[in-house]
């Protein structure tokens, strides 16, 4: 590509929101229109991105690079690519980007401010995702600090200004660790290029300690990812956030953790990874048990998906720190799936909250007679998150198990036994929400509920095409991914 | 000709003649307004003439025009500037002697390029009064209760401040014989190294400089005066307080302890770690404090406090960082230029909606997004500059002034650095909040002059520009950083 087509790609968004930001707020349709145009061609970009990913280019090598001098004085480049684990990554906020745009079609407060944080949103994660200069990964890694503050905290529920806020300082606080992590790498070999790093990690001997910038910088993405005890901002966030701000939340924002601790602190570190991957090994297994554990108690829909994330984040966790390329091609197979299954989760439950006006699953039952295609749509993404063999869960967190099981880190297959005890817990949630708000006697207060309209059935599909295409022919996603992954583990 | 290389100062000098002269044939203030802007125009085209020149003494060693001396120029010409801008409209409160307010500012003006370019213990108190007297006038300008008492708390704390720094500086010169800073320094590092132990009169000298020039950047634990002064200031005085004062503060600390005291190794680094410790403590101690504030402009005195926390981490890497490398200064030169921007954007922006809501409460300014979007946006662009997230200058100068301190071995104190960002970021954001969150309290825009438009414009570009391409003001302040250079 002679064009800058990544750059276009991330930018564009961030176009459109300046564009909205001009508009009135009373030409709501305009706005929305505006919206979907601008997340819809960086789309169209993308995927022509994916088709022409070259996987047979040498191992290491970035793709689609641009790199411009930015701030000589402290070496720092606009550097910008993508590679094996880093495509998928890309194309899946794309994706998301378009679907949320259709998920907060019918928002009708304040829509100029929304959608041009939407959008610019949209920008900064697919920056991290494409970075490939530490300075750039970091600022756009901080963006979207303040679109989240502001969406969560004005078009949200329950306790919104308290958990946006919680959110901000959660965040803000691992960034600090990450900065200061950033400036030591800085510091020990003078090169903020991710690619420099890559092949040389901190060098021998460097002035700071290696496992100090390791967990500097692992801080950060642990309380992205989340990484229990670090976790307990995800639930207010959640739940609190409106619709698809969850998406977003859940699909892409905790994928930025997961590919920060693959791309940088295994990368860069692979000793010190190798050395302490029991413990992060331990942690995953927390995550996935307590997680799924918490997760059996819950009595809201929103609040349920959200603990379900924490779980499934954890199989992200075991297969990266496990450090096998099938448990690393699993671990990020399992973070676009999990995008798709859980976004589509939140998606729905959304569109349940908003037509029956009840959030709580005690007082909910038997929506499968009045609703019946939002209980479809809702049993198939329930299917992919128990991971039921044909949808893209099943693929990834068999790949994990697989490539964990077979790990050379201490004690792994002890961990992933229990681990798998996740899996059961997974079925059980999932099968017991939808059995409690689907499933058995009708209620007659629910009598005319709305069922989905055409355009969520429209996008709906667009999840479930989506989740069942890598379910069912995961090696076009996997045989990418390993170009990835088998530069980071021989 | 020593004349010809102060030009800068002579030209303010003669504005402010001209202002008081005018001051007693027009009635029409605007003008002494845009008198004053010309002489700061004037002063600006001097300084950048005299940055592309050599570094030259003037009058005896007591000054030098070198290009840290013409970097402060600048900011100061600027910072002024956007000052007198925004005044336009608060002018119209004081009853009388608005003429003079322009005069004291320029005044002020002066004394800072002075201390910028002082070499001489002599000069530097002698400017340094200059630059208190004229803020002692300005900061009880508008004569009600509050605003004296703010007054006399800092006539008096600075006048106390100012006789411990004279008296370290008789200190100094007691023991080594000399005003002048380099003969100072040149006279330290002769003595054996027994000699300079045998002195405590020396470190005790160092020490009451330290009290004395503390201060006047609002040091821990010398910050007691800056929220009452800055709450009962007028709302232009304390921006200009709280930039331009803190500027010349920085300025003469880096000259001095640079110069002076630089050798032996070990005094550097026990004034380092002087430095480093007052920079913990007291940015924790103004973010601390500031998450109670109710009072915007007390919130934004204790911010300032955490702010020069921050700058004080700059002089601390330059006590630790090895000869003839400035990293440390470039850090604190580049970060009081995004400091100033962001700074005066959000004073600027407290004087628009201040005086249409009538009070300095941060409830008050509930919506403010709904009624007056643009001034409300250029206020939560300048909160998020000074939480320190990325695309804005406090960002860029933040990890600047960390990145020089990781490299000199300083990492503790960027985490406690770091740590304190995210404190900050709970106060910051509570203004952002009620500000885009809540309904509005008040009807109605706030109105703002064109002049207070223009300034709060240039300063939001600045942010931006600082926070996206800072590479042009890092270089300029990297060859500023090495004082006495060519």
């Amino acid at each position: 590509m002679n064009f800058n087509i990544l750059s276009l790609i991330i930018f564009l968004p961030a176009l459109g929101a300046l564009i909205i930001a001009c508009i009135s707020n009373s030409r709501a349709k305009l706005i929305k229109y505006i919206a979907a145009f601008f997340t819809l061609v960086p789309l169209i970009l993308g995927v022509i991105l994916f088709f022409n990913f070259n996987k047979s280019a040498p191992l290491g090598t970035m793709q689609f690079q641009e790199k411009a001098s930015w701030i000589p004085l402290i070496n720092a480049y606009y550097h910008v690519g993508l590679d094996g684990i880093s495509l998928p990554l890309f194309l899946l906020m794309d994706f998301l980007g378009f679907l949320v745009v259709l998920i907060s079609w019918k928002i009708d407060l304040r829509p100029r401010e929304y959608f041009a944080w939407l959008l610019l949103l949209e920008t900064s994660i697919l920056g991290v995702f494409a970075s490939l200069d530490m300075l750039l990964f970091f600022i756009f890694w901080e963006i979207e600090v303040i679109p989240m503050f502001f969406l969560i905290s004005i078009w949200g529920a329950g306790r919104k200004e308290y958990s946006a806020l919680k959110y901000v300082l959660y965040t803000l606080f691992g960034s600090a660790m990450m900065l200061a992590g950033i400036l030591c790498l800085y510091f020990t070999t003078h090169s903020l290029d991710m690619t420099y790093l890559i092949q040389n990690g901190i060098g021998v001997n460097p002035a700071v300690p290696a496992t100090l910038v390791f967990f500097l910088l692992l801080g950060g993405f642990a309380v992205k990812l989340p990484v229990f005890p670090l976790h307990t901002w995800l639930p207010d966030a959640h739940t609190d956030a409106p619709t698809a701000v969850s998406v977003v939340l859940a699909g892409a924002l905790l994928k930025m953790g997961g590919y920060g601790m693959i791309r940088i602190c295994v990368s860069f570190f692979p000793t010190v990874a190798r050395q302490y991957a029991p413990w992060l090994i331990a942690f995953a297994v927390v995550n996935i048990i307590y997680g799924a554990a918490v997760t059996l108690k819950q009595t809201d829909i929103k609040r349920l998906i959200a603990y379900s994330s924490v779980s499934h984040m954890g199989f992200v966790l075991l297969g990266i720190f496990t450090l096998t390329q099938v448990s690393m091609v699993g671990a990020t197979m399992q973070m676009v799936s999990h995008g798709l299954i859980t976004g589509l989760l939140f998606a729905t439950a959304g569109l349940v909250m908003h037509n029956a006006h009840e959030r709580d699953i005690n007082k909910l039952g038997g929506l499968a007679r009045q609703i019946p295609i939002i209980t479809v749509i809702f049993t198939i993404a329930g299917l992919g998150a128990m991971g039921v063999p044909g949808t893209s869960g099943f693929i990834s967190e068999f790949m994990v198990f697989l490539g964990s099981f077979g790990s050379s880190v201490l004690h792994a297959k002890i961990f992933v036994v229990i681990a798998i005890l996740g899996i059961l817990m997974g079925a059980g949630y999932i099968l017991w929400l939808l059995q409690r708000v689907f499933y058995g006697p009708p209620q007659d207060k629910f009598n005319g509920t709305k069922d989905a309209d055409k355009l969520e059935i429209f996008y709906s599909a667009l999840f479930i095409v989506a989740i069942f295409g890598i379910g069912l022919a995961p090696s076009v996603l996997a045989n990418i991914i390993k170009t990835g992954v088998a530069a980071i583990i021989h | 000709m020593d004349l010809a290389l102060i030009t800068p100062e002579i030209s303010l000098l003669a504005t402010v003649v001209i202002v008081i002269l005018l001051d007693l044939f027009v009635q029409q203030k605007k003008i002494l307004a845009m008198v004053s802007l010309a002489g700061l125009a004037v002063a600006f085209g001097f300084s950048v003439h005299l940055w592309g020149g050599s570094a030259q003494s003037v009058f005896n060693n007591m000054m030098v025009m070198d290009k840290f001396a013409m970097f402060f120029n600048l900011l100061f010409c600027v910072t002024a500037a956007l000052v007198v801008l925004a005044s336009s409209d608060y002018i119209l409160k004081f009853d009388s002697f608005q003429g003079e307010y322009y005069a004291l500012i320029l005044l002020a003006t002066t004394g800072m390029m002075l201390i910028a370019a002082a070499t001489d213990l002599m000069t530097i108190f002698a400017a340094l009064e200059l630059i208190s007297i004229s803020l002692y006038a300005l900061v009880g300008f508008l004569k009600d209760a509050k605003s004296t008492e703010s007054a006399l708390k800092y006539m008096l704390l600075g006048a106390i401040a100012s006789a411990i720094l004279l008296y370290g500086m008789a200190f100094v010169f007691g023991f080594t014989g000399n005003t002048q800073l380099a003969n100072i320094g040149n006279t330290i590092f002769n003595m054996s190294l027994s000699g300079v132990s045998a002195a405590p009169g020396l470190m005790l000298g160092i020490i009451f400089i330290i009290v004395g020039l503390g201060f006047k950047i609002a040091a821990f634990p010398f910050q007691m005066w800056v929220p009452d002064v800055y709450e009962g200031a007028p709302t232009t005085i304390t921006a200009f307080l709280s930039v331009a004062s803190k500027a010349a503060g920085f300025a003469i600390i880096l000259r001095i302890f640079y110069t002076a005291f630089n050798f032996p190794t070990w005094m550097s680094h026990d004034w380092g770690m002087i430095f480093a410790i007052l920079a913990a403590i007291g940015m924790t101690v103004g973010n601390i404090v500031a998450i109670p504030q109710t009072n915007i402009k007390r919130m934004l005195a204790y911010s300032s406090i955490a702010q020069a926390g921050y700058l004080i981490i700059g002089i601390a890497v330059m006590g630790f960082s090895p000869a003839l490398t400035y990293l440390g200064q470039s850090g604190v030169l580049f970060f009081l230029a995004g400091y100033a921007v962001t700074n005066l954007g959000a004073f600027i922006a407290v004087i628009a909606i201040s005086d249409k809501v009538g009070s300095d409460r941060i409830s008050d300014y509930d919506g403010m997004l709904k009624t007056s979007p643009m001034t409300a946006l250029a206020l939560s662009l300048c909160l998020i500059s000074l939480t320190g997230i990325p695309l804005t200058a406090g960002f860029m100068a933040k990890f600047y002034i960390f990145s020089s301190a990781v490299q000199n071995h300083l990492l503790w104190l960027v985490i406690i650095a770091v740590l304190n960002s995210v404190v900050s970021a709970y106060y910051y954001l509570r203004v952002v909040k009620v500000m885009w969150l809540n309904e509005p309290k008040f009807e109605g825009k706030v109105e703002t002059s064109f002049g207070l438009k223009l300034a709060l414009g240039l300063s939001c570009l600045g942010i931006l520009l600082l926070g996206i391409l800072p590479n042009y003001a890092m270089h300029l302040a990297t060859l500023a950083a090495k004082m006495f250079g060519s």
